[in-house]
């Protein structure tokens, strides 16, 4: 994975392949204690404790199609590559949250990539899961909540491709105006 | 046309649009556009395309090509549903998409770039002529995730 955008498709992916209904994406950049915590958590079927023991490792996956599970496995690997940290914790019938910590002062620490493309387009393809991404940099933060869109958006629906670069452009504008 | 009349053929301004505010403002000129579309609300005469969107094909530009998908499709005025998929169990082959005309089979398209992505869209969802790159399908794996 080229960059932490790439990564939040992946992981929300399991989310939604989990049938989760919610998902908060959280980011929170904190400068000062050189800190980058990506968490990721969703309402799910979960895991029980043997498949979370397993999930982390490469060499595991339920899937029948390909004999190895990456996307955790990975995160976490680019997660303590920097110096950082990941967890994993998952309830069945409950959800799952990925939390990770990277330093971002650390050489191998990878770009953010398109974020706005990402949860835009996670948001687009899926009009029936609520997502909730919210965005810290340092004291300044913006949440952008498709249940709040849908209801700024009226009978218009969420996935109608015209709203697609709008929802692009206000997130874009929003994450810049957070940065500064 | 009356002068306060906002041209419906004007594409819509995305530097305005910044707050929550600004896309309730500029709702009724979205719905006047679609509202011009002679396009059907019935799923089931969609085109429906799904993106293998499994570790694999992200690595590998899946998201590019959905997002130029959801792009070209709407400028094109092809109405079709995006959607992401697991993985569809072709790692070798991402990205990879299916698409599904009304009324025919899925295909499935292996290696799919941005140009592959044009060609389909243009030969085989416009004029239902083949383009390089059908994968058999296995359906097996298909229904797997
Ligand atoms: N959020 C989640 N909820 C429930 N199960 C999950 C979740 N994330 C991962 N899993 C399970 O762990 C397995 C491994 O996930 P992952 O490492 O991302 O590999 P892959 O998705 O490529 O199989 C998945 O196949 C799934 O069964």
């Amino acid at each position: 994975m080229k960059d932490l955008s790439m990564h939040i498709m992946d992981i929300v992916q399991n989310s939604i392949s989990a049938a989760a209904n919610l998902i908060e994406i959280r980011i929170r950049i904190r400068k000062e204690l050189d800190l980058y915590q990506l968490d990721i958590l969703d309402n799910g079927k979960g895991m029980d404790e043997e498949m979370l023991s397993k999930v982390t490792d490469p060499f595991y996956t339920t899937r029948k199609t390909r004999k190895v599970g990456l996307g955790i496995p990975l995160l976490k690997m680019n997660a303590e590559r920097t110096g950082g940290k990941f967890r994993i914790d998952s309830t069945p019938g409950i959800g799952t949250s990925v939390l990770s910590e990277f330093r971002p002062e650390h050489p191998d620490m990878l770009p953010e990539g398109d974020l706005e493309g990402t949860i835009v387009l996670l948001c687009h393809s899926n009009p029936e899961i609520h997502f909730i991404f919210n965005y810290q940099f340092e004291e300044n933060s913006y949440c952008f909540d498709t249940e709040e869109i849908k209801e700024a958006l009226g009978e218009i629906g969420i996935s109608e491709p015209m709203v697609y670069p709008m929802l692009k452009e206000l997130l874009k504008s929003n994450l810049e105006e957070t940065r500064k | 046309m009356k002068p306060e009349e906002t041209d419906k053929t004007k594409p819509i301004e995305m530097a305005t649009i910044k707050s929550l505010d600004d896309l309730r403002k500029i709702k009724s000129e979205v719905q006047t556009k679609l509202s011009l579309r002679e396009r059907s609300n019935h799923p089931e005469q969609l085109v429906q395309i799904r993106v293998a969107m499994a570790t694999c094909g992200i690595a590998s530009g899946a998201k590019t090509v959905m997002d130029y998908m959801v792009n070209e499709l709407d400028k094109r005025n092809i109405a079709a549903v995006v959607t992401q998929t697991g993985c569809m169990g072709y790692c070798y082959a991402e990205p990879t998409i299916e698409v599904t005309i009304p009324g025919k089979d899925p295909l499935v398209f292996g290696y799919v770039d941005t140009k592959k992505a044009d060609q389909i869209i243009e030969k085989y969802i416009k004029n239902g002529e083949l383009v390089e790159g059908i994968i058999p399908v296995n359906y097996e794996s298909i229904e797997g995730k």
